[in-house]
């Protein structure tokens, strides 16, 4: 039987406000446990929430870029529950009447677009995390986190594929952190993801039971886990299984989901508004003066990006998905006055030592003036694109301009024809066997012959022979010999 | 000395008559002498009292004391101050020591004045007899084989018997005028939002409200002045601006328009209790007001709809007593689910436990809508009532409890009954209004209070109407035998 997918995600977000949802420790990420957590996050008796109106502004942009209703009368309820990690035994959560309402994303993957629709973002606050290692059979538990302001992106069931979840996620990433609403560090779990899936057979109307995925952070593991927890339904259902809606926990190692909770140990959370808190109101002026601060949203600098500077659509979605690199682009475009060369920079040599280090391309060690200049030194075909990586090295590792690098290694391209002239000679003279097969070959295969006397010039030049050059005097004084 | 009023001492330390210093010794022996006949108090802080006087003092010799400076307050055990225990008249929190002020206590602090101990209390303010103590009952000045009421009755009681001129209260559905009709003093539940929640531990956080009790309405005013106001650390406080309590206490009140609701002075009503609020009304037509009866339909509804509402916030604000951070916790637990349900179960008394059930059981789902949210809809309807009532007339006047003091034990058995005691009291908190008992007379030897209730942020006009019954009555100066 042919078998179709059928994906929704849950998303939180941690906003990056200085400051807790309802109180005023800080939120910073990686502090001495227990140390950001004041009486409130502590939730010792007698205290009460304060609103951070930040959460709210940041929400509402949030709203804003994905084109959704904005709630005008939010209203905080209590999800109440027991857990060390949740102090006051109780989350405070939006419910009934969520900040941000119904909206939408386009994404498009290697099998199509789509428009995925957003039941609604609400905002809450995050948990405490619970330490099971190092306590003598105890667990541990760490409030830093408890209070920090989370929106959690409930999307509707529109996803068909893995590959199509995950590239819903990176456009979320793509939008939260383009507006500076979260510093998108997934891997500290600035942001999280649950997939519900089922599957159905092809052509059916109904949904199947489905499981949901629990905190997966990374969109790589996005794509594994649902193929798995899909494999694994699939198998169930042709066995003359059933599938049980629970939760499941994705092992990445393992590559396998296995089950946390049955619906049937589910709580009844036992929601009801918090009377410590007001009902968020908002007008239209307030809401038109947030839109007024939107920067350029990751679809439209995409599509400039496209039309602006020449690139494939590939290149554009690349470029345009994460602010910091977007910046990163177009400062190296101005610098440098080269739109493609810029992006192949960007999306090769420097990605690929990004990666290589770990390091966010906020903190690159080389800055999109140095990667500009460097460009402009191909361009004016003062090095070759293979001495300009070299280049790139010493900036990565000790900094310095293309133009002092260039000077203090000597990497100058040599194109005085003479001097390159001088050293063909002297290979040709020293390849006796290989100038005899090129003389021996058919004219049109010869071109490829080239590419050996070509090496020998460049090794013999340490590389800064112009290589445009190099094989039109070649080629040149080759063919003499045919002759 | 003892017997004066805190305006009259404040009187006394202003001319120099008496030390703050003076005075504090006096109430502390006082309460060492005699408090084990009243068990008022739970904790007492001699060393804290006399340090607080000797700045007083400083501070008044300095040239630099304000109203409250150097006079004496005690807090309801519910108050959170900063080293000393704060119990809430619970085992649960028998060990705990808040590491911070309440707003209520840092703003008596911040004008000087000398706090002499926290007092008793029904556990977590849940009873109108002080029995659910778990520290025993205190008991009632005027008959010590009787309660004081509740919840706070050991504020009332340790001013009745003169151990202290003011003390602090906290009102959920009567806790100051109830327990102060009993002791015959005098007592004000704010209009909600006018005196800061924060650092007053939750019981039900849309009803609970704390205000002054004291020998007289002056000396309510004195101390509103100093605990009413904005707090920015409460969401739910009011940004209205306060007003001088004290200075409107001697206009007249000629003219003044009194509603009498029918439902409080109905045949059910003790007839003893109905002519004592009878002659109180006569009293206040002889100062020019106009009296006449007036309709509040739904109060009888108030007793179903409080009990649904206030056990519901409770059952969700208790969670935080789970063994984890603070307070009590059982020993040597087996596993997450033992240390929850083992630490609870030592921990709350009877009457908590079986509101927080209650509770718990009106929020679950499939009963919210025909528990939770009729109760909402009763709490509009009995609003909208007063509102209505307030059309017509300035001022509510009816009796504050529907008997005097009964014995320690008498409705033990018997939680509807005991319910029932708050049948006038409860309303007002349902609909957020102000409201104050003034003592009126005596049954069998018994205190009665007659309870004023005004149009939201009418404390001022409450005080005058309450200081000018004073100047013409004694009631409020009467003292148990002995005192």
């Amino acid at each position: 039987m042919e078998w179709e997918t059928v994906i929704g995600l849950e998303i939180h977000v941690q906003l990056s406000t200085q400051t807790k949802i309802f109180s005023g420790a800080s939120t910073a990420f990686g502090a001495e446990p227990n140390t950001q957590a004041c009486a409130v996050d502590l939730a010792l008796p007698g205290t009460l929430p304060v609103f951070n109106e930040n959460a709210q502004r940041m929400a509402i942009m949030f709203g804003l870029a994905i084109n959704a209703e904005i709630g005008k009368r939010a209203v905080f309820e209590r999800k109440n529950y027991f857990y060390p990690d949740l102090p006051k035994g109780y989350q405070t959560t939006q419910l009934e009447k969520p900040v941000v309402g119904e909206g939408y994303v386009d994404i498009t993957t290697d099998e199509g677009s789509r428009r995925v629709r957003i039941h609604h973002a609400h905002l809450e606050e995050d948990a405490g995390k619970s330490l099971h290692e190092d306590f003598h059979g105890m667990s541990g538990i760490d409030l830093n986190r408890a209070g920090t302001p989370l929106i959690e992106i409930v999307s509707e069931p529109d996803m068909r594929t893995s590959k199509e979840a995950a590239e819903y996620a990176r456009k979320i990433h793509a939008i939260v952190t383009t507006l500076g609403i979260c510093d998108g560090n997934m891997a500290e779990g600035s942001m999280r993801c649950d997939c519900n899936v089922s599957i159905r057979p092809k052509g059916q109307e109904e949904y199947g039971t489905r499981t949901e995925l629990k905190n997966i952070n990374s969109f790589r593991f996005i794509e594994r886990a649902i193929d798995t927890e899909v494999a694994r339904q699939i198998d169930l259902i042709e066995d003359g299984g059933k599938v049980v809606q629970e939760t499941r926990l994705y092992d990445p190692d393992r590559n396998e989901t296995r089950s946390m909770r049955s619906k049937e140990d589910a709580n009844d959370y036992r929601y009801f508004p918090c009377p410590d808190l007001l009902p968020v109101v908002v007008d239209d002026d307030y809401v038109e003066a947030i839109r007024a601060t939107l920067p350029e949203l990751p679809d439209a600098r995409r599509e400039r990006f496209i039309s602006e500077y020449n690139l494939s659509d590939y290149d554009a979605g690349v470029l345009s998905a994460y602010r910091p690199q977007a910046d990163y682009y177009e400062a190296v475009v101005a610098a440098s006055k080269d739109a493609k060369l810029a992006a192949n920079w960007v999306m090769g040599e420097l990605a690929k030592n990004l990666n290589a280090n770990d390091t966010d391309i906020k903190q690159s060690p080389v800055s999109a003036e140095q990667l500009g200049g460097l460009l402009k030194r191909i361009k004016d075909n003062t090095i070759s694109g293979n001495i300009a990586k070299k280049v790139f090295e010493h900036m990565w590792s000790d900094g310095g301009t293309a133009d002092e690098i260039i000077e203090a290694k000597g990497l100058k391209q040599v194109t005085d024809t003479g001097a390159i002239e001088k050293v063909i000679d002297e290979v040709i003279a020293n390849s006796t066997p290989q100038v005899e097969q090129y003389k021996a070959a058919e004219p049109d295969k010869r071109g490829k012959m080239i590419g050996f006397f070509m090496g020998q010039v460049m090794k013999a030049t340490g590389g800064k022979a112009n290589p445009g050059a190099v094989t039109g005097l070649l080629k040149k004084k080759l063919d003499a010999l045919c002759d | 000395m003892h017997t004066k009023s805190l305006t009259e001492l404040a009187a006394d330390l202003a001319s120099g008559a008496v030390s703050s210093t003076e005075l504090t010794q006096a109430y502390l022996d006082r309460i060492a002498a005699l408090d084990s006949r009243y068990n008022s108090f739970i904790t007492t802080t001699p060393e804290i009292a006399l340090a607080q006087a000797k700045a007083a003092d400083e501070a008044r010799a300095a040239g630099q004391a304000g109203a409250y400076t150097g006079l004496p307050i005690a807090h309801k055990d519910l108050f959170c101050t900063e080293g000393v225990r704060t119990s809430c008249g619970s085992k649960m929190l028998d060990n705990f020591e808040s590491p911070y002020d309440a707003t209520v206590v840092a703003k008596f602090k911040a004008a000087g004045a000398v706090m002499l101990g926290k007092t008793n209390m029904d556990e977590f303010a849940m009873g109108s007899s002080n029995e659910s103590s778990f520290y025993g009952a205190s008991r009632n000045p005027w008959d010590t084989d009787r309660v004081p009421g509740g919840s706070s009755g050991g504020s009332a009681a340790a001013v009745a018997a003169r151990l202290t001129p003011a003390a602090t209260g906290s009102d959920t559905g009567g806790s100051i005028r109830q327990p102060a009709a009993l002791c015959g003093i005098t007592g004000i539940k704010p209009t909600y939002g006018r005196v800061s929640r924060y650092g007053m531990v939750a019981y039900a956080s849309s009803l609970d409200q704390g205000g002054p009790m004291a020998q007289s309405a002056e000396d309510c005013a004195l101390m509103l002045n100093v605990m009413a106001g904005f707090d920015k650390m409460d969401s739910t406080s009011s940004q209205r601006d306060i007003e001088d309590y004290s200075a409107k206490l001697n206009e007249s009140i000629s003219g003044l328009r009194i509603g009498v609701p029918k439902e409080y002075m109905s045949d059910d009503l003790d007839p003893q209790i109905a002519e004592r609020v009878q002659a109180g009304i006569k009293e206040l037509e002889k100062l020019g007001a106009s009296v006449r009866e007036i309709s509040l339909p739904r109060t009888r509804m108030s007793i179903p709809a409080y009990y649904i509402i206030a056990p519901a916030e409770a059952s969700s604000n208790l969670s935080r007593f789970d063994g984890v951070r603070y307070g009590h916790r059982c020993e040597n637990p087996e596993d997450l689910m033992d240390l929850y349900t083992r630490t609870r179960k030592e921990g709350f008394g009877a009457e908590v436990k079986r509101r927080i059930m209650v509770g718990t059981y009106a929020l679950c789902a499939g009963y919210y809508d025909a528990y939770y949210n009729k109760a909402q809809q009763i709490r509009r309807l009995i609003q909208q009532d007063f509102l209505a009532a307030f059309n017509e007339v300035d001022l509510i006047l009816g009796p504050t409890t529907p008997h005097p003091a009964f014995k320690i034990g008498a409705k033990n058995n018997d939680p509807v009954s005991m319910y029932m005691e708050d049948i006038f009291t409860l309303s007002l908190n349902l609909a957020g209004l102000p409201g104050m008992s003034v003592p009126c007379g005596t049954v069998e030897g018994l205190p009665v209070g007659m309870q004023l209730i005004g149009n939201y942020f009418d404390e001022a006009r409450l005080l005058n109407v309450a200081h000018q019954f004073q100047q013409v009555t004694d009631w409020h100066k009467q003292t148990p035998a002995g005192i």
